[in-house]
């Protein structure tokens, strides 16, 4: 398999796209144990701190008439506040909290995952999962919590016909258990694939005759890649905002 | 040309997952299409519905994602 290696990485391009996603200790050598510090524990670490410096450091004025950081910070509460609002209810509005934390450790991840030389820990499955396997775990307790078994009526779909009930109810327990997959790999490859892409563009601008395509290349693809860093972080936190509003009202 | 066969046949395997990407572009195509020609028609209503267009262009992207996971997959880990 060694030889084999070799063999793709000859016949490959001068910049491994892939090498940019591998953890790394940031400290001397040796194994990597989950109490080691790493470069995604590094940027993680960066994430909060700009999170925090965001958050409490452009709020702590309370100006009526916001400077640029109070109103940036205002429009991201605001923008998920109204969004919890309008998809999961007035009822859902206890658990923005939470809701807000993720957008935020998402966004602020994706972007400084676009940092040159920066490392995104969203293009780690791991996190990723980690992230969707909370939302589920949490959505399922708060379903079951709230509802009983009355919770289980979300895979019996009543305004099926009867006999086509057992049917839906096996297709709506397997679409069901899918989410957390879905949801995770959504992130973590939207990213992987932007960053790779970026990466194999910028391979191409070592040739002289192509490499000022190469550089318009990139500059379309990174714009994208902000649009799509943006997107992917709305898209997580509105399917969780769905996945909340079936645990709090299961009838269909 | 040097390799074996399981060299060519992991480069030709990421290569026909690629084609899934195309079946993505076409679902999302399909939906932002729709929409946009739902809100040329009322756009009065076309502002409240923006969160359903990205709910249904994320749930079409995520299968062009999951071919693209497999070509790495093939390329990288088998």
């Amino acid at each position: 398999m060694a030889a084999e290696a070799e063999a793709v990485k000859a016949a490959g391009p001068a910049i491994d796209p892939m090498k940019q996603f591998t953890v790394e200790r940031l400290f001397g050598e040796g194994a990597i144990h989950w109490y080691t510090p790493t470069n995604a524990t590094l940027w993680m670490g960066i994430t909060i701190l700009a999170i925090i410096a965001l958050m409490v450091l452009g709020t702590r004025r309370r100006a009526i008439v916001p400077n640029a950081t109070q109103s940036v910070a205002e429009l991201a509460y605001g923008f998920v506040y109204q969004m919890v609002k309008d998809v999961v209810g007035k009822d859902g509005l206890k658990y923005f909290p939470y809701i807000m934390t993720l957008f935020t450790f998402i966004v602020f991840t994706n972007f400084l995952g676009l940092l040159p030389t920066s490392f995104s820990v969203t293009s780690q499955i791991a996190v990723t999962v980690t992230l969707a396997l909370m939302v589920f775990i949490s959505v399922t307790v708060i379903g079951f919590y709230l509802h009983g078994l009355k919770f289980l009526g979300l895979f019996w779909v009543k305004q099926a016909p009867l006999a086509l009930r057992p049917v839906l109810a096996v297709i709506e327990v397997i679409s069901y258990f899918v989410r957390p997959v879905s949801h995770s790999i959504r992130l973590a490859g939207n990213v992987m694939a932007g960053h790779a892409v970026i990466k194999v563009f910028a391979s191409f601008a070592a040739s002289i005759l192509i490499a000022p395509f190469a550089i318009i290349g990139i500059i379309g693809i990174f714009g994208l890649d902000v649009l799509v860093s943006f997107i992917q972080a709305y898209v997580f936190t509105i399917l969780t905002c769905v996945y909340l509003k079936d645990a709090l009202h299961p009838s269909h | 040309m040097e390799g074996d066969i399981v060299t060519m046949g992991k480069f030709i395997g990421a290569g026909l997952a690629t084609i899934g990407m195309g079946g993505a572009a076409i679902g999302v195509g399909t939906i932002v299409g729709n929409f946009l020609s739902g809100a040329l028609r009322n756009p009065a209503a076309a502002a409240s519905q923006t969160a359903m267009l990205f709910i249904g262009i994320a749930f079409a992207e995520a299968f062009g994602i999951f071919s693209f996971l497999v070509a790495l997959l093939l390329m990288f880990a088998v």
